[in-house]
């Protein structure tokens, strides 16, 4: 295997393993500000409480987010150096600004908040985690502006052999980065929201605590139902703003061969990327790939040479499933309000919200799928390819043992992380002081 | 002054804020296992970073992302160059960071153990590993237009290991100072003590480094040239000097706060003498990256420049107040209370 390969397969698992913590992160700040907010208003300790055992699980999160994120920033130098220095001149702008507006913010503050306690006001304490759940939001809208310059990179003049940024205002309001933001964020919201959902089903099903859950599922039900709706609003405008910028992408998120007009979605679809066409197409609703793409004639993919074309059956199935998954998402929330009154009678929707907690996390990961996949063989759309972007002084064996160090260390790390969140969920909040 | 020149200062100071703040974490984590022999002690020195760590590593985020901001070319090569170096010092990182955080929630004596390990092991290594990365900097590495020839074992040459014991001790002065200032009175003689030792090989080290630079690197063709920048490494000896002192006398707020000085002060004589190189070559100084060479357009660099004035006061300013809150002594009835 080549340096190319195992850095590709390197990036993808870090980066994946560091999404699997920044979605409840994103979320699930703003559910313990808002919780602790409602106990200074109503001096209810019940919401004392909630934020504390909401917050424990916050922290054990956050701590897995926070380390894999220093990969993140190491590797673009280590494995992808061709393509820091072609695009450092833009790309390293918002991290920098990341580190400074936001990770200062958000590290500082939680530490206020974990040791402050009995240290500062009960205002000045409520206040730091708001300031944790900004920051930790600031810190995707910058990281995902650099990300969107990538999907679409604007504001830029190539000059001495790389790009150079000419206007640092059309860079930071890039259509493609915020729409990107939003429904980024969002989704992490709906992760947080099916976390609470979920783990809040758990005890109310064994009568543990009933009360404190059904509080918590309250807050968690409206949450989760709102972000979930937005998520997929935004992601129809994202997926209008793709088929303007990446034709290659959007017609292999929908699988089309032959340039359409009027082209229809066809529900049942099975790709063929050996033979150029689809082996199966079946319940087609005219125009409506049409009408979702924002476009009269849709671009498909024979329009474009077989070298810039992106695996077609990976994005389109990760595509669908995401989709599915946002609708899915949709309708469990909306059940879980109908029935939030009386959720302990409702065994059935319990166990189903349980069961839940894995499918958003499953959702964003499908979208970064999206998103990556169907940018190739670019790494910087329509200016750098992925395979010019490498570290030329890394040998292929310095990688692989990089390679084989991240899989066992953080497999090692999941497993920890994933035991430690399952037992203090399990064990429910500290008893009531009486 | 141009941008690059002031991004170049800010670079350093980037440098110097984080090693004298992180360096007492280092420290901490490195002493921890020696000092403390049971769980109260243990949760202690724990408490005593706890509220901080995280803070003080974002310096090095920040230092990167200023390094990839401003000096791209420099970034792109140094990150690649130093490949296994600094994989090694990112799982040590990532080890202390978990460790940190886990070991006050492990629900096995086992499970404790091996956080106690970890936070050991995530320390020891990234304080020896980047005052190793730095003296190699400081001599050049070994590059031309066509690539780099040096190994990860080639790093470890003498120069090299003496600046790796340099940060070493100093960050064990550093942190057994920060230690003593923050737990309890048994523990915190214990601290200092430490401290006190471990002052004598960091004064040695310190003599030969001054000796040896003269011999393994340029970085005195600076001074030499502007002998008024020698005022720099004259008040790193001094602060080093001062430091004992104040360990002496018993006044440990002040050894610390001249220990941090010390660390300041020696990473600018270093940054001073490298200056205009960011990474000089050691095969021949037309290849190396200097802050002209390699950095980003004027454009990008006042963006960031304009940022940077914005935000890095106010980031002083929220942290100098988390330093001024958990700046008091932890007391026994809190630790046992303790439940995060
Ligand atoms: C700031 C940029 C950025 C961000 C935020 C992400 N990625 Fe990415 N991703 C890249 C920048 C990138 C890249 C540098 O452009 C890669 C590396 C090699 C490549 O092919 O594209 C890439 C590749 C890549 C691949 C392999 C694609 C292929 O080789 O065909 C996958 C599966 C992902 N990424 C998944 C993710 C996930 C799950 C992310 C969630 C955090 C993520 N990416 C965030
Ligand atoms: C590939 C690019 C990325 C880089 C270089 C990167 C870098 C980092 C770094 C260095 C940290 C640690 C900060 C600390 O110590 O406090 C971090 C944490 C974090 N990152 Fe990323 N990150 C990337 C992708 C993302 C994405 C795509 C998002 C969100 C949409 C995101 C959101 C966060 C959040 C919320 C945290 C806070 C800690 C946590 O995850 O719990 N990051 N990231
Ligand atoms: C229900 C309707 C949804 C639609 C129409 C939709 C649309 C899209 C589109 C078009 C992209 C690709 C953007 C690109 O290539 O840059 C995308 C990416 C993504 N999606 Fe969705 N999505 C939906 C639901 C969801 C849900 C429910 C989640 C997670 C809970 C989610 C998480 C993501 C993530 C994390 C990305 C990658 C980041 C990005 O490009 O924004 N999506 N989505």
């Amino acid at each position: 295997m080549d340096t190319l390969l195992l850095s590709r397969l390197q990036f993808a698992i870090t980066a994946a393993f560091h999404f699997i913590f920044v979605p409840l992160t994103l979320g699930l700040s703003i559910l313990i500000a808002y919780m602790e907010t409602k106990y200074l208003r109503t001096g209810d300790k019940d919401y004392l409480r909630m934020a504390k055992f909401w917050g424990r699980l916050f922290i054990i999160n956050f701590a897995l987010g926070v380390v894999t994120g220093i990969t993140m920033e190491f590797q673009f130098g280590m494995n992808w150096a061709e393509y820091s220095r072609y695009v450092g001149d833009i790309f390293g702008s918002p991290l920098a600004i990341e580190a400074t507006v936001a990770f200062f913010l958000e590290s500082t503050f939680l530490g206020v908040w974990i040791f402050g306690w009995n240290r500062i006001s009960p205002k000045m304490h409520a206040l730091s985690i708001w300031l944790v759940a900004l920051a930790t939001n600031l810190s995707a809208l910058w990281i995902l502006i650099a990300n969107g310059w990538m999907q679409n990179p604007v504001g830029y003049v190539i000059n001495n052999g790389r790009a150079e940024m000419v206007d640092f205002w059309a860079v930071v309001t890039n259509p493609y980065g915020l729409l990107k933001f939003g429904h980024t964020v969002l989704s992490g919201w709906v992760v947080a929201g099916f976390f609470v959902l979920g783990v809040s089903a758990y005890h109310i099903l064994r009568k543990n605590e009933t009360e404190f859950f059904k509080k918590s599922f309250k807050i968690g039900v409206i949450f989760a139902l709102v972000s979930s709706i937005l998520v997929a609003g935004i992601g129809d405008f994202h997926a209008k703003e793709v088929a303007a910028t990446q034709p290659t992408k959007l017609a292999a998120m929908e699988s089309l061969w032959e340039t359409t007009k009027d082209a229809p979605m066809y529900l049942l679809l099975i790709p063929d990327q050996k033979n150029e066409r689809n082996s199966v197409e079946a319940i087609g609703i005219p125009s409506m790939l049409s009408i979702l793409a924002g476009q009269k004639e849709v671009r498909g993919l024979k329009d474009f040479p077989p070298s810039e074309r992106p695996p077609v059956t990976l994005t389109f199935i990760s595509f669908r499933l995401m989709v599915g998954l946002g609708f899915l998402f949709i309708l469990l929330s909306l059940w879980a309000l109908v029935k939030s009154k009386r959720i302990e009678n409702s065994t059935t929707l319990l166990r189903i919200l349980l069961w839940s907690i894995p499918l958003p996390y499953i959702a964003a990961q499908l979208g970064w799928i999206v998103a990556e996949v169907g940018r190739q063989p670019w790494i910087v759309y329509g200016l750098l390819k992925t395979s010019d972007a490498i570290s030329k002084s890394v040998e292929p064996s310095q990688v692989l043992a990089s390679l084989i160090g991240f899989t066992l260390f953080y497999g090692a790390l999941g497993v920890i992380d994933i035991y430690l969140l399952a037992k203090y969920a399990r064990k429910g909040p500290q008893p009531k002081e009486v | 002054m141009e941008f690059q020149v002031i991004w170049f200062i800010l670079w350093g100071l980037l440098w110097a804020v984080y090693f004298a703040l992180d360096g007492f974490d280092f420290g901490a984590g490195i002493l921890y296992p020696f000092i403390a022999k049971n769980e109260m002690d243990k949760r202690a020195v724990i408490h005593a970073i706890g509220p901080v760590w995280n803070g003080n590593e974002v310096w090095l985020i920040t230092a990167g992302g200023a390094t990839f901001a401003a000096f791209p070319t420099t970034y792109a090569y140094m990150f690649s160059y130093l490949y296994t170096p600094l994989l090694i010092i990112l799982f040590a990182l990532i080890l202390r960071g978990v460790a940190v955080e886990f070991r006050p929630k492990a629900p096995t004596e086992a499970q404790k153990k091996l956080w106690d390990a970890g936070i050991l092991i995530g320390s020891f290594i990234p304080a020896l590993l980047f005052g190793v990365a730095f003296g190699n900097i400081f001599m050049g590495l070994r590059f031309d237009e066509s690539g780099y020839y040096g190994t990860l074992f080639s790093l470890l040459n003498p120069y090299g290991l003496l600046v790796g014991l340099l940060f070493l001790f100093s960050f064990i002065v550093h942190g057994g100072l920060w230690v003593s200032l923050r737990v309890p009175n048994s523990l915190a003689e214990k601290a200092l003590s430490r401290a006190k030792k471990f002052w004598y090989p960091q004064l040695i080290c310190a003599i030969l480094f001054l000796i040896l630079t003269a011999f393994y690197t340029r970085l005195y063709d600076n001074f030499i040239k502007y002998p008024i920048w020698f005022f720099v490494p004259t008040l790193a000896v001094v602060f080093l000097l001062l430091t004992g002192v104040m360990i002496r006398k018993n006044k440990k707020g002040k050894a610390f706060i001249c220990s941090a000085l010390f660390i300041i002060t020696l990473v600018f004589s270093g940054v001073i003498g490298l200056y205009p190189n960011l990474i000089p070559s050691a095969i021949d100084p037309k290849y190396s990256f200097t802050i002209f060479n390699s950095s980003s357009s004027p454009y990008t660099l006042k963006i960031m420049t304009i940022v940077v004035i914005i935000f890095v006061p106010i980031v002083l300013f929220y942290q100098a107040w988390t330093y001024k809150t958990f700046m008091y002594k932890i007391t026994e009835k809190e630790l046992k209370e303790e439940n995060y």
